[in-house]
């Protein structure tokens, strides 16, 4: 027996892709497999790790816990969204990059991209809140130190880039 | 893993999702899916349909007047947790929900479906219990309202049936001279509790006139616990809680670490009620 499709559309990075998927097809993975975009990674798969967080209509949320087949009325952007324009760093990523926030890279593109919705709300975060800001996401490698440098790092970043 | 194959539809008006529900046994009602993804990707469910709630119009409201706030099944847990009114007229909602999950969960999963996921390690159905809240269902004969002490009947299960889907939650609003405090332990700040404990404490003058705590994670159902004889009569209240709560060890935590918690929470929040009431004279 073959399996159900459905025909959809998605809106990623301000991109419109039509894809065919089965209903059981995750948004992190239609976005890996279907649409080739591979920076949004996959850890878990159950919520927990964070790597596969994208932001959904500017909120971050789990790609591994949504179908694609229901993420049809929403923008979607993922870590390949965050640059400028021009392809220049955006103030996350050039934040990470100053302040040594990632090591193996793994668990980035999640915090890229919580990061990038946080300091929206709170423009001005304290350590505390940057703690807080990243209390969903995980990595093996950093110890954190540095990605919480790197939150308030961005947030200055991207207040000085404010016109851009 | 990735979840077995199942039909899927996104109907757009509540009849239309009563119906899919209705013409399978075994359909499956999908509000923010934060736990049922998890459940269907480890197999451990393997539902025949999907009826995606996130169409339907008019249930992502948060509404409150004097008598309450009332969720719809669509209002997603960080919506109601940023409502000042929510705060305002029932803070133990708001002080609950800080404690749900993370930021990027609580974007999408909803409050009311964790009410009816009836799981006893979360926090929304121990406080729907303690403040005597309700579910309202809208099945195939027609609306009605679910007690919150008839709502939960087993470890993950509630007395929902499966061709009803919940439409929206009722919280009381907090009565004068009554204060509230919660308070639990996880490994990490969002992570499932290990205990978490609540209380509803009203007072006249000096006097504790009326004491409850709720718990989470404790027994295998949210628990509400009586402690108005234990504190009027100078009693032990985590004594109390402890004679009608059954602590159990699993990976997290042991059931002697727990019941200390319970014993240390306890203390803790009745206090911190007392106070809360006491400025809310
Ligand atoms: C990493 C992680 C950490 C978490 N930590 C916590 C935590 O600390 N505390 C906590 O309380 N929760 C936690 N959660 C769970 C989260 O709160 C979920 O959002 C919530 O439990 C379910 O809401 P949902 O809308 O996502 O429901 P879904 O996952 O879509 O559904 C859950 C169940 O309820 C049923 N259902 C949902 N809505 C309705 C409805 N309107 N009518 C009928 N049936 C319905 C579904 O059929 C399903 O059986 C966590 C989740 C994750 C992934
Ligand atoms: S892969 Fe989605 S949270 Fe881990
Ligand atoms: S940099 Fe390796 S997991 Fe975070």
């Amino acid at each position: 027996m073959t399996e159900k499709t459905h025909e959809l559309r998605l809106t990623v990075n301000g991109v419109t892709h039509e894809l065919t998927v089965p209903a059981r097809r995750l948004l992190s993975d239609a976005l890996r497999h279907d649409l080739g975009l591979t920076g949004t990674h996959v850890g878990c798969e159950h919520g927990v790790c964070g790597a596969c967080t994208v932001l959904v209509d500017g909120k971050p949320m789990r790609s591994c816990l949504m179908f694609a087949v229901s993420a049809v009325d929403v923008e979607i952007t993922t870590v390949e969204g965050l640059a400028h324009q021009d392809g220049s760093l955006g103030p996350v990523q050039q934040a990470f990059r100053e302040c040594h926030g990632l090591q193996c890279g793994f668990c980035t593109p999640g915090f890229l991209t919580t990061i990038t919705a946080g300091i929206e709300e709170n423009p001005d975060p304290t350590e505390d809140e940057a703690r807080d800001m990243i209390a969903g996401n995980l990595c093996r490698c950093t110890g954190y130190q540095n990605i919480v440098k790197a939150v308030c790092r961005a947030a200055e970043l991207k207040a000085q880039g404010a016109d851009r | 893993m990735k979840p077995a194959p199942f039909d899927y539809v996104r109907p757009g008006s509540l009849g239309e999702a009563l119906q899919a529900l209705a013409g399978h046994a075994e359909a499956k009602v999908l509000a923010g899916g934060q736990s049922l993804v998890p459940l269907l990707s480890m197999r451990l469910a393997a539902p025949a349909v999907l009826v995606d709630i996130n169409a339907l119009p008019d249930l992502d409201h948060v509404r409150v007047d004097a008598a309450g706030v009332r969720i719809g099944a669509l209002a997603r847990h960080a919506r109601v947790l940023a409502d000042p009114d929510v705060a305002r007229v029932q803070p133990l909602v708001t002080q609950a929900l800080a404690n749900v999950a993370h930021a990027t969960i609580r974007n999408r999963g909803t409050t009311v479906g964790s009410l009816v996921h009836a799981d006893a390690a979360a926090e929304m159905p121990m406080i729907l219990r303690l403040l005597e809240g309700s579910v309202d269902v809208v099945g195939p004969s027609g609306r009605r309202t679910i007690a919150a002490e008839d709502l939960y009947v087993g470890p993950l299960e509630s007395s929902l049936h499966h061709d009803e889907i919940a439409v929206e939650a009722f919280f009381p609003a907090l009565p004068a001279n009554t204060g509230v405090a919660f308070a639990e332990i996880a490994r990490r700040h969002g992570d499932y509790a290990m205990v978490g404990v609540a209380a509803v404490v009203t007072v006249e003058g000096d006097q504790i006139t009326s004491a409850k705590a709720g718990y989470l994670s404790v027994s295998d159902v949210p628990v509400v616990v009586d402690l108005t004889e234990t504190l009027q009569q100078g009693g032990d209240p985590g004594e109390t809680a402890l004679a009608l709560l059954e602590p159990e060890t699993d990976i997290h935590a042991t059931a002697e670490y727990r019941a200390h918690l319970v014993r240390v929470l306890t203390a803790r929040v009745l206090t911190a009620a007392v106070e809360n009431a006491q400025e809310r004279v």
